[in-house]
C-alpha cells in the first residue's frame, strides 16, 4: 500500500503540468473550427483579426508552412483547404494574451463552399466497407466452422442488437502544449501526452527534423484516457505557431472543441446471435460490428476481438465493417475494443443465460476454456471462474431469484447484475536505464508517462526491488524524451513494457556493482526488445467478474447504482492502493456509459453536438455509491519479470453489462441501446 | 471573448442609470460569464449588482418571506425560516447546479438564466432565440430535454430554473425596480411563453432590476422533485414542486408547478383547480394530472416526458398526502 510519490507535489500544486511552465516573451494561440460541416474554406478575411492590438500572426491554409507527411491526417494542420468535418480546426491566432488570441479568432472571418456532411452511422450504409485490419493490427473478420448453419440448429438462441453511442474521452487536462523553438534550431514542446517518445519522432517528422532536435517534455498529464495516445493537433499548432512568431507560444485546446479534434469512442451497431444446446454450452457465436471513422483517418475499433478470446464454442464468427463518415476521428478511447464489444456480448450472454433457464454465472462457467478459442493457444493463465466464484461470494449471488422485475422497495425496483472481464496483458518493448549514484542512490531513467495511473509509483517499487534497494533510495524519472525511447500509456501495456525495460537495467546495474561508486556514478542500460521476440507463444490476457446492484425508479425510469464490486485476476498486483483507485475508477467509468454517456451527433450541422461537460455527463460523486475492487491471486510465470498483467482499462470493461443486465433483472427491460435513460426505460414502462 | 467595461453599482439608482444600450446586469455570473465565452452573450458593459445592499432574508409576522435578490442561492437553501417554512423552496436550491456554483449565483440571476437549448449555446448555428429569425433547429434537431407545453414555431426551449419552479408553485411575487418606478408582479407574468418573440426570455423592459422576491406563506406541506440523468449537477429532465393540504380525505388547498417541460416555470392551474375538493387518491391525482397534460405537445424525442410528468405529479402529490394524513 505504497502512496504516490508525487502525491505531495500534486496535492500541494507544485507539480507542473504543461500550461504552467513559464517561457520568457510567451505568446498564445487560439484555434478556429470550421463552421461547416463539409466543404472548403473559399476565402480568409484577416483585417479585422490583424488590426487587432496585441495579434501577433493569423495562420491558415494558405500561409501555413508545409508539413512532413505522418500517417494521422489529423495533424496535416492548415496543410489544404479542404473542411472533412465540423469543428476542425481551420485556423489559429497568435496574440499577446490568451484573451487577445481569442478576440481575434472570434474576428476572423472566414467565408466557406458548403457541401452537405454525411454523418449518420447505420447498418445498411451504402459506404460500409471491411477495413485491412482493426486496431492495431487484428483480422477485421475471423471465421471457423459453420456459424450460420450451427446458430440456426442450436436449442436455444439470442439474436439481438445493441448500440452504443460516441463517448468523449474527457480528461481533465485538456490537450496543451508551450514549443518553444531554440537557437540552434531544436524545438522543445511541454506537453500533455501519453507517450513523449512518440510525441518526439511524429513531431520530427511533421517539422524536418532529426528526432535527436525535438524535446517533449511531460512529467505530469492529467489525463488521457486514450486521447493523448498518438499526438493531437494542439503540438503541431504550438510548434507551428511558436516558428510563426517567433517565440514560445502555449494552446491549450478548450474543452468545447476537445469534443471535435482530440478523439472519441465510435458509435457502434452490434448484432449478437448465440446458439446454445439445452445446457447452455454454446454451439455458435457470430458478433458483427458497424462502426464509423472520419475521411482523415481510418481507425477502426476492434469491437470484436473479445468475443475471439472469451468463450469455446465450435462454430464462430467475428467481423468488422466501416465507414467513411463527414465526421471527426474516432480514435482510442478507454478501452477500445473491450469496451463496446463486452459491452454487447456480455448482455448478450445475460439473454441467453434466461433463454435457457440457466444462472448468469453458470453458462459462463460451463463455457469456459483453458485455450484461446481462435488462436488455440492455451492461456498463460486464465481465472475467469475463480474471479466469478469469489465475487458471487462476496456480493451475495447465491439464492438470487433470476425473475425479472418482481423485487420492489416502495417505488424502487431492485435488481443485480454480472458480467465478465477481460483485457489483453500487452508487453511493448522499452528501453531504460539505471544509475548507481556515489551518495548510495539510484537514479532510473524511462520516457513513460504518468498520466494519473501511479506509473512513477508502481516503477519505483519494481525498480527497488530489482536493486534490492529502499524506496526512499530510489528515484524514477520519466516523461521526458530525452531519456530511454518508451511505449505509450496504452493498451494497459505500460507496467508490464515500461517495468521490464526497468527490472532489466536494475540487474545490469546490479551487476556492475561491486562496492563503492565512482565519483561520476555507474550506469546500466536495457533494450527488451529480443527478450520479447523471444518470448513463447501463450494467449496473455487478464479476467474479471462485475457484479451491480441497481435501483430503479418505477415512475421516473431513473437508475441509481446502489453497489458495485469488480474482482480482477490480473497477475501480480504491484501496488495495492493506486490498483485499485484504477479498478473503481474504471467500473466509475462504466456507471457512466451505461446510463448517461453519450455525444450526440448534429445531423443537420454535422459534428457533435454536445460541447461541454454539462451536456456531456459523466458520474458525479453522488451517482457512485457503495464501489469495491479487489482481486484473486494468480501467479503466471509467463508474463514478464514482474508476474504483472495490465489494470488500467479491464475495470471499465464489462461493467456496463453488468448494470444493464441489473437494470433488465430488476424491471424486465432490456434497453439495448446505450445509455440507458429515463427516456429509454420509460418508453418500456 | 469580446472586450467588455465592467463597472460596480453602488446603488440601485446607480445601477439604473449605469445600464444603457448594450449593458446588462452581473450577478454571480454563473451563466452569463460562460455565454460571453461562448460568444452568445456579447455586452458592451456589464453592470455588478451583486454587492447591492439585497442580501438579505426577511420573516415577516405573517410567515411571508422577502429574499433579496443578491442572496446567494447557497444562503437561500440554508437559511432556517426558508427550510421549516418553505421547505420545497429549499430542496429546490440545493437541487439545482453544485455546491460551488450556488455560491456564487444570485436568486435574481437565477431567476433570468438562459436555456441551455444546445443550439442557443453555439453561436455558429441558428437560433431564433439568439439570432432572431435565423431558424429553430431544434425542433427537427436534438430536443430530448426540450420543451413540451407552450412552445411555438419558433422555439422550443426549457428555462433551466429549479429554484423559479418553487417559487411559481408558491405563488411570489418579483419587486423590480425600473425607469419609471418600482413594481411588483406576480412570478407567472415575469417569464414568458416564446410565441413570435423567443428572444425575450421575460416581460422585463430595459433597465429593470429585480431586487427581491416575495414568498407568501405556504402552510402545507410540500417538496421539490425533481428528475435527471445523474444524481447531481444536472438539469431537470421534468421537475415539480408540490404542496398539498389535505382535510379528512378530500384536497382543501393545492398548489403545483412543473419544470423542463416549458419555456417558463409551469404553473399547473389546471390540476390545481381540478384538485381543489378531490378526493384524495391516487385516481384523482392522475385524472387532475391528464387535465393538465392535455395541452401538451410532445416532439419526436421528448414523448417520453408526457409519462413522466403524470407519474411525477402523482407520486409527489402521493407521498405528500401520506405525510399529511400521517
Amino acid at each position: 500500500m505504497t502512496d504516490r510519490v508525487e502525491g505531495r507535489e500534486k496535492v500541494t500544486g507544485q507539480a507542473k503540468y504543461a500550461f504552467e511552465y513559464p517561457a520568457e516573451d510567451v505568446a498564445y494561440a487560439a484555434a478556429v473550427q470550421a463552421s461547416v460541416g463539409k466543404g472548403e474554406v473559399a476565402a480568409v478575411d484577416t483585417e479585422a483579426a490583424l488590426r487587432l492590438p496585441g495579434v501577433l500572426a493569423v495562420l491558415f491554409w494558405e500561409n501555413a508552412p508545409k508539413l512532413g507527411e505522418v500517417s494521422d491526417g489529423e495533424l496535416a494542420l492548415f496543410q489544404s483547404p479542404k473542411v472533412s468535418y465540423r469543428g476542425q480546426f481551420v485556423a489559429a491566432v497568435v496574440g499577446e494574451t490568451l484573451e487577445t488570441a481569442r478576440e481575434a479568432a472570434r474576428l476572423l472571418h472566414i467565408e466557406y463552399t458548403e457541401e452537405t456532411p454525411d454523418v449518420r452511422l447505420r447498418a445498411d450504409h451504402p459506404g460500409l466497407y471491411k477495413p485491412a485490419k482493426v486496431n492495431p493490427v487484428f483480422p477485421a473478420d475471423t471465421e471457423q466452422g459453420e456459424p450460420e448453419d450451427a446458430f440456426r440448429d442450436s436449442a436455444v438462441r439470442v439474436d439481438v442488437t445493441y448500440t452504443t453511442p460516441a463517448e468523449h474521452n474527457n480528461p481533465m487536462e485538456p490537450h496543451t502544449t508551450l514549443a518553444q523553438w531554440n537557437d540552434d534550431g531544436t524545438l522543445t514542446l511541454y506537453d500533455s501526452n501519453q507517450g513523449a517518445s512518440t510525441v518526439q519522432a511524429t513531431v520530427a517528422k511533421l517539422f524536418g527534423l532529426d528526432p535527436a532536435q525535438v524535446r517533449v517534455v511531460s512529467p505530469h498529464v492529467g489525463g488521457g484516457f486514450g486521447s493523448k495516445g498518438t499526438p493531437r493537433p494542439n503540438v503541431v499548432l504550438a510548434a507551428m505557431a511558436a516558428r510563426a512568431v517567433g517565440r514560445p507560444v502555449k494552446f491549450a485546446v478548450p474543452r468545447q472543441q476537445m469534443f471535435a479534434t482530440t478523439g472519441y469512442r465510435t458509435p457502434t451497431i452490434q448484432r449478437l446471435r448465440l446458439g446454445a444446446d439445452e445446457d447452455g454450452r454454446l454451439n455458435a457465436i457470430v458478433h458483427e460490428v458497424f462502426e464509423q471513422t472520419s475521411t482523415v483517418r481510418e481507425f477502426a475499433e476492434q469491437t470484436a476481438t473479445p468475443t475471439r478470446v472469451m468463450y469455446q464454442a465450435p462454430h464462430r464468427r467475428t467481423s468488422h465493417r466501416l465507414v467513411r463518415l463527414d465526421v471527426p476521428s474516432p480514435s482510442w478511447m478507454r478501452a477500445p475494443g473491450e469496451t463496446p464489444g463486452m459491452y454487447a456480448l456480455e448482455s448478450a450472454m445475460d439473454e441467453l443465460a434466461i433463454a435457457a433457464g440457466i444462472d448468469p454465472i453458470e453458462l459462463r462457467v460451463r463455457n469456459d476454456t483453458d485455450r484461446e478459442p481462435e488462436s488455440g493457444l492455451p492461456f498463460s493463465s486464465r481465472n475467469l471462474v475463480a474471479c466469478l466464484r469469489e465475487g458471487a461470494d462476496r456480493f451475495g449471488w447465491a439464492g438470487r431469484d433470476p425473475a425479472p422485475g418482481v423485487r420492489r422497495e416502495g417505488r424502487k425496483l431492485i435488481g443485480t447484475g454480472v458480467a465478465a472481464s477481460t483485457y489483453p496483458a500487452y508487453m511493448p518493448p522499452n528501453k531504460a536505464t539505471a544509475r548507481a549514484e556515489p551518495d548510495g542512490t539510484f537514479t532510473v531513467r524511462i520516457a513513460a508517462a504518468d498520466i494519473g495511473t501511479g506509473a512513477r509509483t508502481a516503477l519505483t517499487l519494481i525498480a527497488a526491488e530489482a536493486l534490492k534497494a529502499d524506496l526512499d533510495q530510489v528515484r524514477v524519472e520519466i516523461g521526458d524524451s530525452s531519456f530511454p525511447k518508451a511505449s505509450v500509456a496504452g493498451g494497459s501495456g505500460g507496467t508490464a513494457g515500461w517495468g521490464t525495460a526497468v527490472v532489466r537495467a536494475c540487474e545490469a546495474l546490479r551487476g556492475m556493482l561491486n562496492g563503492s561508486v565512482p565519483p561520476e556514478g555507474l550506469e546500466a542500460s536495457a533494450d527488451t526488445a529480443e527478450e520479447i521476440r523471444a518470448r513463447e507463444k501463450y494467449a496473455r490476457h487478464a479476467f474479471g467478474a462485475q457484479f451491480a446492484e441497481v435501483e430503479v425508479d418505477a415512475d421516473t425510469g431513473e437508475v441509481r447504482v446502489r453497489r458495485m464490486l469488480g474482482v480482477f485476476a490480473a497477475g501480480r498486483i504491484i501496488n495495492p492502493k493506486t490498483a485499485r483507485s484504477q479498478f473503481i475508477g474504471g467500473m466509475t467509468m462504466g456507471i457512466g456509459m451505461a446510463l448517461m454517456e453519450e455525444s450526440v451527433m448534429d445531423a443537420e450541422f454535422g459534428g457533435y453536438l454536445n460541447r461541454d461537460l454539462a451536456q456531456y455527463h459523466v458520474p458525479a460523486c453522488a451517482d457512485v455509491r457503495d464501489i469495491d475492487a479487489t482481486w484473486v491471486e494468480e501467479s503466471d510465470p509467463h508474463l514478464n519479470p514482474m508476474g504483472s498483467k495490465g489494470i488500467g482499462e479491464i475495470g471499465l470493461v464489462g461493467a456496463a453489462a453488468a448494470v444493464g443486465n441489473a437494470v433488465h433483472h430488476a424491471t424486465g427491460v432490456r434497453v439495448r441501446d446505450l445509455p440507458i435513460t429515463p427516456a429509454r426505460l420509460l418508453d418500456d414502462f | 471573448m469580446r472586450p467588455f467595461a465592467y463597472e460596480r453599482a453602488t446603488s440601485v439608482q446607480d445601477a439604473l442609470e449605469r445600464h444603457s444600450d448594450g449593458a446588462v446586469y452581473l450577478g454571480g455570473g454563473t451563466n452569463l460569464v460562460d455565454l460571453m465565452r461562448l460568444g452568445v452573450e456579447e455586452p458592451a458593459r456589464l453592470v455588478d449588482v451583486a454587492h447591492l445592499p439585497h442580501d438579505q432574508i426577511e420573516l415577516r409576522p405573517d410567515g411571508s418571506l422577502v429574499i433579496g435578490a443578491a442572496v446567494s442561492n447557497s444562503a437561500l437553501a440554508a437559511d432556517r425560516t426558508v427550510r421549516e417554512g418553505h421547505p420545497m423552496l429549499a430542496q429546490a436550491v440545493l437541487a439545482g447546479a453544485s455546491g460551488q456554483v450556488r455560491n456564487l449565483a444570485t436568486v435574481a440571476g437565477n431567476l433570468l438564466q438562459r436555456t441551455r437549448c444546445p443550439y442557443f449555446q453555439d453561436a455558429s448555428k441558428p437560433c431564433n432565440k439568439r439570432d432572431p429569425g435565423s431558424g429553430c433547429p431544434a425542433r427537427e434537431g436534438e430536443h430530448h430535454n426540450l420543451a413540451i407545453m407552450g412552445h411555438s414555431p419558433e422555439c422550443v426551449a426549457t428555462h433551466p430554473s429549479d429554484m423559479a419552479v418553487a417559487l411559481a408553485a408558491l405563488g411570489a411575487s418579483i419587486r423590480i425596480q425600473g425607469r419609471a418606478g418600482e413594481r411588483t408582479i406576480p412570478i407567472d407574468e415575469l417569464h414568458r411563453l416564446p410565441e413570435n418573440e423567443p428572444e425575450r426570455d421575460t416581460t422585463l423592459e430595459p433597465g429593470d432590476l429585480i431586487t427581491a422576491v416575495e414568498v407568501p406563506p405556504l402552510g402545507m406541506p410540500s417538496r421539490y422533485r425533481k428528475v435527471r440523468e445523474r444524481a447531481s449537477f444536472a438539469f431537470a429532465l421534468v421537475s415539480v414542486a408540490a404542496a398539498l393540504d389535505v382535510d379528512d380525505g378530500v384536497v382543501r388547498d393545492v398548489r403545483l408547478a412543473l419544470g423542463g417541460v416549458a419555456h417558463k416555470p409551469w404553473r399547473a392551474w389546471h390540476t390545481e383547480d381540478a384538485l381543489r375538493g378531490a378526493e384524495m387518491t391516487g385516481e384523482s391525482f392522475q385524472r387532475a394530472a391528464e387535465v393538465e397534460l392535455g395541452v401538451a405537445e410532445p416532439l419526436r424525442d421528448n414523448a417520453y416526458k408526457v409519462p413522466l410528468v403524470r407519474n411525477l405529479i402523482v407520486r409527489t402529490l402521493t407521498e405528500l398526502a401520506e405525510r399529511g394524513a400521517s
